[in-house]
């Protein structure tokens, strides 16, 4: 393969926190050099020239679900895949909550073979943590770490007796397994479809108060406590769970969080009249709690934004807002989208790649992530400022359920690099 | 006259003008339900189709009648029992009815914003007779034609809600009609039934029954649904009347010219004492049902006028 050379980039360093001009050459599906400044191509090379736009390492995003096995209706590892494509994601890290649930060595084997053969992305699978997510028993965690599985996670599911989880937590320790879990108390959310406030009463909508998060997150940092196990929190959306966050790393449990991108951008108030494209898991919050995961964020507090994507078909999301499916596809806006807090100045550049790429590889063990010579070449070259009109028509998803439908976004990828080969953009 | 609406879904939408507009009709359809003449031809040759897809026989009655009286063609679907149970969508429905050319659509539903989707679909006039915990329109019209005329206005009126509000739309439709109309807004209930963010509607908060019908105009109680009683929102009935039901004693604290409503059907006993529902001094119960009637002969007067105003769309 010729060596290919990045010149007139404007490179984004989410390890060292830096922005500057500078170059990257790729020899063999990996970085091999990284330049400051405008350097001449070296002679052999494929030249691309960047023209000053910003070239990050590729986003690696953590509990994208893809509909296969069971609906494959809804989104494909073909469609997924170019979808993270042309969003300038180069991992995908899929969920286990397909039907059946990813919850067998065998199943997760139909997952890595569909996606050896149709996606041009990397496709990183989870597993069940619990088998069938119905939080009774834990599902053979080693033979699925043996077969790829990279973490451990019920998805949207609460395991709601103590002792279960307690036991997966122990067991997944002891193999040093990564166990996802989504926090929301099961009793205090039950039926809830919006957060508790003025706008779920005045729409007449079952809310249940951001202090569950809070409750299930305090309960899940008592079980680090016992276990000592690996654990990431999905998605933290409220204010209210930020300090027994930050309490819980600075005692030093092995916790870390993520949240969704959609948390970082909307509020309850985009529900408007029913609109269930709006419609998520956690659902919306205040612009309070928006504001403070954001700063969360940008402190490093919390460690990971992904895109939740979650792709639904026309006929579950035009209903009643209460019976509608929950859930937002994400891949091709979660840059675009992100572009929004960078360009409202509450982050930068590099510390929004820390999140969207570095803290995500690291929690998976992976070499990606970071502009370093040695890591592997997968890159997204980007406009931060192209400014468009989303047309959900236009989407690569199988599944159209983007909130963003008709909204004024800046950003564009221009290109993405998987081990060095271009997977998106003209050459 | 200003109404300006296509649908009813709603108080929230409307103008303080346009709720006069509706009230100041309806005013004119009660007199004329008195007389031994009753119709009058307005809704001639246009078909009105009641959807009820929750149980009810009062306002679907009231909403029938009051087509009948205004001489339109009225249809009433049972949708308990239709395809909704076979598995059809609520947007197909909407399509398959939208396809028999109603002019006006009444319908109740037990999920909030329903009311709203369909009207999104249908290119006629649509009521909303009640959607989940959201709205009931036509409910807080008919009160509010009830207290003005009774008290002989509308505005700078002490008005106390008791009872469940946080299962209620005709509490949401009320506070929102009534705060629209610059009155001044109590609720009144155990803490378990208020709706979260309360704080914010500006409205005033009573625990204390006693406490919160000091000199108030006028008394509205809610019903309470059965289902709240077993002891997840309210220990008990008995404790329940005790503390919130409404009794010669409570209503002592309220002004002496204080009048009583209830949106019925009541549970005597639980949150209302039988005399005091039956006091004609008192209760305005039955002038309710009354009003109802004529509150939405108007609504779909105004709303089939607005639908004449425009030219008929044909949606293949």
């Amino acid at each position: 393969m010729t060596d290919i050379f990045f010149a007139n980039a404007r490179l984004i360093d989410p390890a060292a926190l830096t922005d500057q001009p500078g170059a990257l050459l790729v020899r063999d599906a990996k970085i091999a050099e990284v330049h400051e400044g405008h350097p001449a191509p070296p002679k052999s090379a494929n030249v691309i020239d960047c023209g000053g736009m910003c070239l990050a390492p590729g986003i690696v995003d953590v509990g994208v679900k893809v509909s296969e096995p069971g609906e494959r209706h809804k989104e494909s590892f073909r469609s997924a895949g170019r979808a993270a494509a042309a969003g300038g994601i180069t991992t995908i890290v899929t969920r286990p909550d397909t039907s059946p649930a990813i919850d067998t060595p065998e199943t997760l084997e139909f997952v890595e073979r569909r996606a050896q053969l149709d996606a041009p992305v990397h496709v990183l699978p989870m597993a069940a943590l619990t088998k069938g997510r119905d939080g009774r028993e834990m599902t053979e965690i080693g033979l699925l770490q043996d077969a790829g599985a990279v973490a451990f996670t019920d998805c949207d599911r609460v395991v709601g007796n103590t002792k279960v989880f307690s036991r997966a937590l122990t067991y997944a320790r002891s193999l040093d397994a990564l166990v996802i879990a989504h926090v929301q108390d099961p009793g205090l959310s039950d039926g809830a479809t919006v957060t508790s406030g003025k706008f779920a009463s005045l729409r007449g909508l079952p809310g249940v108060s951001a202090m569950a998060e809070r409750m299930a997150l305090d309960r899940d940092i008592a079980l680090l406590e016992m276990t000592d196990a690996r654990y990431h929190v999905d998605q933290v959306t409220t204010a209210r769970a930020l300090p027994a966050l930050e309490r819980a790393k600075r005692n030093g449990l092995r916790i870390t969080a993520g949240v969704g991108i959609h948390h970082l951008t909307l509020n309850e108030l985009d529900v408007a009249d029913y609109r269930t494209f709006f419609k998520l898991k956690p659902p919306l919050r205040s612009e309070n709690d928006r504001l403070a995961v954001v700063q969360a964020v940008a402190e490093g507090l919390i460690d990971i934004i992904s895109s939740m994507h979650t792709p639904q078909d026309e006929e579950s999301k035009r209903l009643p807002f209460e019976e509608a499916a929950s859930g937002a596809v994400g891949l091709e806006t979660l840059l675009p989208a992100a572009m929004r807090l960078v360009h409202a100045e509450m982050i930068d550049l590099p510390r929004l790649f820390r999140a969207l790429s570095l803290n995500p590889s690291k929690l998976l063990g992976r070499r990606s992530g970071r502009l370093q010579a040695d890591a592997p070449a997968d890159l997204v070259l980007f406009d931060p400022d192209a400014p468009f009109l989303l047309d959900r028509s236009k989407l690569l998803s199988k599944s159209k359920n983007t909130p963003f439908d008709g909204a004024r976004l800046q950003g564009k990828v221009l290109g993405t690099w998987v081990n060095g080969l271009r997977i998106w953009g003209d050459n | 006259m200003t109404f300006r609406q296509q649908h009813l879904l709603g108080i929230e939408p409307l103008h303080p003008t346009e709720i006069t507009t509706i009230l100041d009709l309806a005013d004119s359809y009660a007199e004329q339900n008195r007389r031994r003449v009753q119709h009058k031809n307005v809704l001639a040759g246009l078909t009105q189709i009641n959807m009820f897809f929750e149980n009810s026989t009062r306002t679907q009655a009231s909403f029938e009648l009051a087509g009948k009286r205004l001489g339109a063609d009225v249809m009433n679907m049972g949708m308990q029992a239709s395809s909704i149970k076979k598995g059809e969508t609520l947007i197909d429905t909407a399509l398959t009815l939208n396809a028999m050319h109603p002019d006006l659509l009444v319908v109740r539903h037990p999920h909030s914003g329903a009311v709203d989707l369909l009207a999104q679909k249908v290119n006629c006039a649509v009521l909303n007779a009640g959607d989940g915990k959201h709205e009931h329109p036509t409910q807080a019209l008919l009160d509010a034609l009830t207290i003005r005329r009774a008290k002989g206005r509308l505005h700078r009126l002490s008005i106390a809600i008791c009872g469940d509000i946080a299962h209620s739309r005709v509490a949401r439709s009320n506070i929102m009609l009534l705060g629209k109309m610059e009155n001044r807004v109590r609720l009144i209930g155990p803490p378990t039934l208020m709706p979260s963010g309360i704080g914010e509607f500006g409205v005033e908060v009573f625990e204390d029954m006693r406490e919160g019908l000091r000199d108030v105009d006028v008394v509205m109680m809610l019903r309470l649904q059965k289902e709240r009683m077993d002891g997840g929102f309210i220990p008990s009935e008995r404790e329940y009347f005790h503390r919130y039901g409404l009794d010669a004693e409570k209503l002592g604290y309220a002004k002496s010219d204080a009048i009583v409503m209830h949106p019925g059907p009541m549970n005597r006993g639980v949150e209302i004492d039988g005399n005091i529902a039956d006091d004609i001094n008192r209760s305005v119960i039955q002038e309710q049902v009354e009003m109802g009637v004529a509150v939405r002969m108007a609504a779909m007067d105004l709303l089939a006028q607005n639908l004449r105003a425009k030219p008929k769309e044909v949606m293949v």
